[in-house]
Formats: C-alpha cells, structure tokens, sequence
C-alpha cells in the first residue's frame, strides 16, 4: 500500500483484550472457584444438589448464550442435547459398564455426534423457521426414547449403576463435577469469544452476508458452535440425571428446559458471558423465595421476565456494562495507543 | 466502440492470468433478464470503471463475481481458475475483496474489529499477523481515530469508509467498488480517487462502479457501460463517455 504517512497517532499502536475490571473479575472469580471447591466441608447435601442445579442451569444458559447471544442461531431445542446427554449416560453406564461419573464427558461426544447430521437438516432453516426446527428435532428425541423399551420407554428409568457408590462418595464426587463443567463453561465460551473463531461468530452474527464477503466460512463456524453448544447441553444432561438418578422422557426433553434458560439468559444479559451467570443467580433465588407459591411463583416470574424486558432490554449485566464500562469477561479487541 | 484499450493490451502482454474473466455470462431472475451475454477480461492492475443506469445488472455482476449468485449461463474465472463452484469466502482467499452498495457493517463490533475480521480471515492470517494490514487501512481511510467506536454508531459516510477499509485490509488482487464516491464532496471525491489510484499503484485490479462520473473519469484506465444486461460500449474513458449512444441511455441526452 502507498500509504505515506498514517500519522504520528497510530506509530505505537497495539490492541488489548484486558480491561482493570477483567483483571480484579479474574481475581474475583478465583476466590469464588475455591470457595465453591469446599463446599461439601460447610454445606449440607441439600445444598450440594441445589449447586449441582445450580451447576446444570449455567452450562446450559452459556450453552444458549454461545449459540444466540454470540452466534445469533436461537434454539429452542437445546432440550434435546440435554436428553441425550441423560440417556446416554443411562446408557453408557448401566449396559456399557462405565464408570458413571467418567460418563458425563462421553454423554457430551454422544450429544456432539448426534448434532452433526442435525445440522445438516436444522441449517436448511433461518431464524423462526430454525427456532421451530430445533424444537421438533427434540420432541423427535422424545418420541424416540419414550418408544426404546431399553431405556424404560416412556415412564423412564433409574440409574441403577450408581447403587455402588456410598452417599457420602456420591454425592461430593457430583457436586465437584458439576462446579468443574460450570467453570469449564464459562472459561470455555470465555477463551472461545477472545480466539479467531469468536471474532467470526461476532461478525456472521451482525451480517453473514458480509461475513462470508470478507473470508468468513459461516457454514462451518454456525456448524462448529452449534455442534459445541450441543457438548456442553449433552454434558449438563448427562449431569443433571446423574445427580437425579431417575430420568424420563418427559423430564429430559421438555420445553420447561428451554424456557428457563432463555428466561435466564435475556434477563441476565444476552450475549455477555456475566449475563447467564446473574441469571441463574436470579432464577435461583426466585425459584427457592418462591417456590412455595404454587402458581404465583410462574406469575411472579412472568412479572419479573416483563418488566426487565420492557425496563432493561439488554438485561441486567447488559445495562449495567453500558452504563458503568464494565467488563470482567472482556472479549473486546481495543486499540491503544501509548503516548 | 469494441476495441481494448491501448493500456489493457500492454498490461496483459500474456504473463499473468487475467484477475477477472467472464465469458458469455447470462443470469435471470425469473423472466428479468439481468445480464445477457457479458464478456470481460481485465488485464493485471487495470482500473476498470463500469457506467450503468440504475438497474442496468451492475450489483448483479458483482454478485457473480463474488460468488453471492451464480450465473445461469457462462464462466467466471478469477486468477486464471474457474470459480463456478465455490462460496464466497473460497473467493476471498484466492484474493478478491468488495465493497457493498449498501454498507453492511458487523454493528456490534468495533471499528477495528470490523477490519480484523478481512485481515485475518480474508487474507488468512492468525490476528496479531492482521494487525499491521488493519491499522495501515484504517489510517488510509480517514478511520483510525474511530477505531475503537462501535460500528453501528458510525455515520453513513463512516460506513462507507469502513466498507472500504474492510476490503483493503484483506490485501486483495481483485478489488470490486460498489459506489464509494455517493454522497461525498468534490474534495473528498478527489481524495478517493487519490486513494484508489494509489492502491491501483501497488498492483491490485480494481473494477469500480460509480454514478460518480468525474470520479471515474479521473482514476479508470478503462470505461465499460452496462445497460439492460449488456455491455454497450467500453474504452478509453472519455471516448466512452462522448459516446452518442452512452449519451442516450445513460445520460437521458437524445443525439439526433
């Protein structure tokens, strides 16, 4: 290029994705990992199960996140993957005789694998059409395991290869499992959104026209994260069920699921890493406030879901970052130029 | 008005495959007939400026070229290869950029970011090997204080600037233009032209679309002018444009 000069201003110029905040939430974030670690050494089991939930729900709504929030592709089928996930883990450890807890991470390749050629025939769809699509496909996964005798048909069935393992084992083993898949997540869509393939997704989101103009694969990149997000659903599956012991169709592959978790996400804050994570706080502590309610607690969550929407569009985190500058995830690229 | 300009003859002395070639290139939307029977050649660092009245199949061409649409009829070869099969990122890599009409920026990215996205993947290089190309397209455009802006804020202008920026921080052999000159002052047009003539300098074949005309006067080695679907003339710029029947159809002028 013939550029002659590009100016005194640009001479010490380099991009940064680190802003303050991102280094203290790192900081922050670390404390909460080991505080979190210990758990089972000041909590009872009652609250193990409920951070396993709790566990469950963030994998998933990062999961959602990857896919809308950064990729602009809203399932609402990630259901689907998250059943899977059971079953396979039903599968994998009572016929195939692995050890159950090592089948949480081989119930996410099964999920992984089945997403593959589900892509070829959810992609041939956009946007509602695709929203739509994902459903189906996963009230098609439904029907197939309600109809496999092997699999309890469609009242379900138990875990049974958990019975060798002492509660005291059990219980601790999941929980820790848990907080290592939801640390996994969130570092994961963290590290993801910073790389080569995040700036990608940032752009097809935006315009995929000009994405694919400028040497964006979109096809493969929608694939890739798509196939991804199915991972990490079929492993918050695989891990859910572990800590239920009991799984059916209805409870595997429902609606309910994708519900909650775009509740979690938009009211968090779409397309933010802290968004899905100050959502499920909130859904959490709804749901316990709550939950003795009866119905009021779905009108109470109705209300809540209506006036952030129509008050915070961006959600909370999402308000709160444009407002106050605020990273602790930042995946941004910056220009600095130092004087 | 047939024959090649003096400047194509001598830049294509038979050593590099032309960047661009159509053949007989036919394509329909419908019963609209959009191009009918185009051929081009473009010659190495040739400036090809193509004249057309709205609807006269300009975008459409890009789009053929670009890989957006395929054509009905015909072959697009780009660098010498038949391009019939491949997308439009497939393209890119070989070496071709564009700009849209109608800017379509990444809104939620920066400015900075938007480069990013051409000088990584368009010139298929990891992000820190980008950075150089991005910041030297930046500057060239006027954008570089903007850098960190996000792009859905930028003006119209802006936006064009940055649909400009985008493509030549790819580092393409092949640059398509989609009317860049719209809208700006005769200075600031003077000043693109500058732009563009220096980027022709370095080697790249750019084809320029432009309602523009003084732009493409000053920086186009070669005018073509399409009209319903068909070349109608093409040559040295200001034969072309004194042309009666490019008078008539473009310019609305009857000549006896």
């Amino acid at each position: 290029m013939t550029a002659p000069d590009t100016g005194p201003s640009s001479a010490h110029w380099r991009v940064s994705q680190s802003t303050r905040a991102g280094r203290f939430g790192l900081l922050v974030w670390a404390a909460l990992l080991a505080a979190a670690a210990a758990l089972p050494w000041w909590a009872d089991a009652s609250y193990m199960r409920l951070a396993t939930e709790f566990a469950c729900l963030l994998v998933l709504a990062q999961m959602w996140n990857l896919l809308a929030g950064y990729g602009g592709m809203v399932s609402v089928g990630q259901q689907g993957y998250l059943g899977i996930g059971g079953y396979a883990l039903i599968a994998l450890a009572d016929y195939g005789g692995i050890n159950p807890f090592a089948c949480v991470l081989l119930a996410g390749g099964v999920a992984a694998a089945v997403s593959v050629p589900t892509a070829a025939l959810v992609f041939r769809l956009q946007g509602g059409h695709f929203a739509i699509g994902t459903w189906v496909v996963a009230e098609v996964f439904r029907l197939v395991a309600s109809n496999t005798a092997a699999l309890g048909g469609g009242s379900g069935r138990s875990l049974q290869a958990m019975r060798e393992f002492a509660r005291a084992l059990r219980e601790p083993l999941t929980y820790w499992i848990g907080l290592a898949v939801a640390a996994a997540s969130v570092t994961g869509v963290y590290l993801l959104m910073r790389s080569r393939l995040g700036l990608a997704l940032a752009a097809l989101r935006d315009s995929e026209v000009a994405a694919e103009s400028q040497g964006v694969n979109v096809r493969f990149t929608k694939v890739l994260v798509y196939v991804l997000s199915a991972l990490g659903c079929g492993v918050a599956g695989a891990l859910y069920f572990l800590m239920n012991l009991r799984i059916s169709p209805d409870a595997a592959f429902t609606v309910g699921w994708s519900a909650a978790i775009i509740f979690i996400v938009v009211i968090g804050g779409i397309g933010t890493i802290e968004g899905p994570i100050i959502g499920t706080l909130l859904y959490f502590a709804l749901r316990e406030t709550l939950a003795d309610f009866g119905t009021w607690y779905l009108i109470a969550l109705g209300i809540v879901a209506i006036v952030a929407m129509v008050r915070f569009p961006k959600g909370i985190w999402g308000t709160l970052a444009e407002r106050y500058g605020l990273y602790l995830f930042p995946v941004q690229r910056r220009v600095v130029r130092d004087p | 008005m047939t024959d090649a300009s003096s400047q194509s003859i001598r830049a294509g002395a038979g050593v590099a495959a032309p960047p661009l070639e159509l053949q007989s290139v036919h394509k329909a939307f419908g019963a609209l007939k959009v191009l009918e029977g185009i051929d081009l050649t473009l010659a190495p660092g040739e400036l090809l400026g193509v004249l057309g009245p709205n609807g006269a199949g300009k975008t459409t061409l890009f789009n053929l070229i670009g890989g957006e649409e395929r054509p009905d009829s015909g072959t697009v070869r780009l660098m010498g290869r038949r391009v019939d099969e491949l997308p439009p990122h497939r393209r890119c890599r070989m070496g071709l950029a564009r700009t849209y009409q109608i800017p379509r920026p990444f809104s939620n990215l920066s400015v900075f970011e938007n480069v990013l996205v051409a000088g990584s993947f368009g010139a298929g290089r990891n992000e820190s090997h980008a950075h150089p190309s991005c910041q030297r397209a930046l500057a060239l455009t006027g954008l570089a204080g903007a850098a960190n802006q996000r792009a859905g804020a930028l003006r119209l202008l802006d936006r064009k600037r940055l649909e400009l920026a985008r493509a030549l921080a790819a580092e393409p052999k092949l640059l398509l233009l989609d009317e860049i000159a719209g809208g700006l002052t005769e200075h600031e047009a003077a000043a693109l032209v500058e732009l563009i003539r220096g980027v022709r300098a370095t080697g790249v074949t750019i084809v320029w679309i432009e309602h523009v005309v003084h732009a493409l006067l000053a920086a186009a080695d070669r005018l073509v002018v399409l009209a319903g679907g068909r070349l109608i003339a093409q040559g040295a710029p200001q034969a072309v444009i004194r042309d009666p029947e490019v008078q008539r159809v473009y310019m609305g002028i009857e000549v006896g």
